[in-house]
């Protein structure tokens, strides 16, 4: 498309917005891969459970929050893995950010309340926060030990 | 089954969508407060946290909301991927490692604080609205 000899400032610019679109795109595809398997999840936890307490999003959570805390450490600059800044927005931001929700555990924890279950939003919110951080804790202390094997 | 796939479908489109809007957003957050705080994270969970309290009850009102298409889309695919978990908590820990153990607990009160009370006012004033 460009002629040759085209100014290394257009060029550069040219290569700034690619790389631009490039990052949005890989977290947008992350996004996507987490969010389905997030509804799958829900699917599966309703049908094992019901839905009398929201299971399958504190599933997804704690899962999505070890996984990111594994990841982050094992790709990290001490890391024993190396990633490149594409492949961690794809991993971090894009699947674990996609399959792990906020949203719907505030609608659910507000459901559980209006349904007059005070102990059971207590319960959900205290044990959401509480295992989240444990996840995220254990997953880095995992990748703490690979990173520090030999070889 | 072809229910099923088509859920999927459009699960599929509004979390492309709301992930590539959080990190459009929780990055133009970070870049102008700066990144010694979570802001941009709690940013992205409290305005979707107000959001899904609004759908719900236009939800519970028949509207548009309660249509399994609109929902799917708009609920579970862009909010729930627009607002995020594994980012607060990596956050947070990232806090407490570098021993900010008041800025991680800051973190985690008003970060529920603030989700739970938007999701509730997005809710109540969403069913003012509608009565």
């Amino acid at each position: 498309m460009r002629a040759r000899g085209t100014a290394p400032k257009t060029t550069l610019r040219w290569r700034a917005l690619r790389d631009g679109a490039a990052l949005y795109g890989v977290v947008a595809f992350g996004s996507l891969i987490g969010g389905v398997l997030r509804a799958l999840a829900s699917l599966g936890a309703i049908a094992l459970f019901g839905d009398g307490f929201p299971w399958g999003t504190l599933a997804v959570n704690v899962i999505g929050s070890l996984a990111i805390g594994f990841y982050a450490t094992l790709t990290g600059p001490d890391g024993r893995v190396f990633a490149s800044a594409r492949q961690r927005q794809f991993v971090m931001t894009g699947l674990c950010g996609g399959f792990t929700t906020f949203s719907v555990f505030s609608l659910e924890t507000l459901r559980l309340l209006q349904a007059g279950d005070m102990a059971m939003a207590g319960l959900n919110a205290g044990l959401s926060v509480i295992l989240w951080l444990a996840a995220v804790w254990l997953g880095h202390l995992a990748a703490l030990r690979l990173n520090r094997l030999g070889g | 089954m072809q229910e099923l796939m088509t859920g999927l479908l459009w699960v599929a489109a509004g979390s492309a969508a709301g992930g590539a809007m959080r990190f459009l957003v929780s990055g133009l957050v970070a870049r102008s407060v700066g990144e010694t705080f979570p802001w941009g994270t709690m940013v992205v969970n409290v305005t979707g946290s107000l959001a899904i309290g609004a759908l719900a009850a236009a939800a519970d009102g028949g509207i548009v909301a309660h249509r399994p298409a609109v929902w799917l889309l708009a609920v579970t695919g862009f909010l729930g991927s627009f607002t995020t978990v594994s980012s607060f908590s990596l956050q947070t820990l990232a806090l407490m490692r570098e021993g900010e153990t008041l800025r991680a607990g800051g973190n985690i009160a008003l970060t529920l604080a603030l989700c739970l009370a938007a999701a509730s006012l997005g809710f109540l004033a969403t069913r003012a609205g509608l009565s």
